[in-house]
């Protein structure tokens, strides 16, 4: 592990730390409503009209977006650490690095980006 | 191997027990663990899934009608059950370490761990009572 790396551990934690709080918080709600109550019918999904009308609030936007980067920050380093622990695979080192928080980039940017253009 | 080196002739060989790529399924602790650790991968699924959920609703109702419709579908849906038992896992697991992580001090008395954790539990049901009351009020 390079220095770079190594000094870098300490924002990756707290990146990782607050994505799970986030995470705990408002994931599972979301879960259960859009992936499980309105697709079996226990529940009617909000209409485009109010859909769209949340998304395009300031402050859906911003929490959307922080929900979605630290979320992923949190996958990127957890996973991380269960190929190494999980399937010890440390010498995969710096390939598992890039695609773990290079993923983790790419996602926030895809989210800025969808966030951005809510009409 | 050169005299320079500091080694003995006869290497010793190092002690070094090889682990099992399966020793998680050991214990149950261990398991518990690396079900938590794979908690993330679904979590990231949902960031997905929430992002073409936007997009959808960005491009107009037919294609957020379609993406309604594609949730009901028989590999989607099956997937976000498990999910949904998975960020369960995640929340559940999360507000319990919480004492462990954060040490909250009053005066000179430290505030008991139960108390931290229920308040994570009390702070968790609020997020999601709020998030549904947008989403449903309208029923």
């Amino acid at each position: 592990m390079t220095v770079a790396t190594r000094s870098l551990e300490p924002l990756l934690w707290i990146l990782f730390s607050a994505g799970g709080v986030l995470a705990a918080l408002l994931i599972p709600i979301l879960v259960l409503l859009f992936g499980v109550a309105f697709p079996l019918g226990w529940l009617s999904p909000p209409s485009h009209e109010q859909t769209l009308t949340l998304l395009s609030h300031p402050v859906a936007r911003v929490s959307l977006f922080v929900l979605c980067t630290l979320s992923l920050f949190h996958w990127a380093h957890r996973f991380r650490y269960t190929l190494y622990d999980g399937l010890q695979i440390k010498h995969l080192n710096e390939v598992i690095n890039v695609l773990c928080y290079g993923g983790a980039i790419i996602g926030s940017v895809w989210a800025a980006y969808l966030l951005w253009q809510v009409p | 191997m050169t005299d320079g080196a500091g080694h003995t002739v006869h290497h010793p060989r190092w002690l070094r027990p090889r682990m099992s790529t399966y020793w998680w399924l050991q214990r149950r602790s261990y398991l518990a663990f690396i079900l938590r650790e794979v908690s993330s991968v679904f979590i990231a699924w949902f960031v997905v899934y929430l992002l073409l959920l936007i997009r959808a609703a960005s491009q107009g109702a037919a294609a957020y009608q379609e993406f309604l419709n594609w949730s009901g579908h028989a590999v989607v849906l099956p997937l976000n059950v498990i999910t949904l038992f998975f960020v369960v896992f995640h929340a559940i697991t999360w507000f319990n370490l919480a004492p462990q992580a954060m040490v909250v001090r009053v005066g000179s008395t430290r505030v008991p761990g139960l108390l931290i954790a229920a308040s994570n539990h009390a702070a968790w049901a609020v997020a999601s009572a709020l998030v549904g009351w947008l989403l449903l009020r309208g029923q």
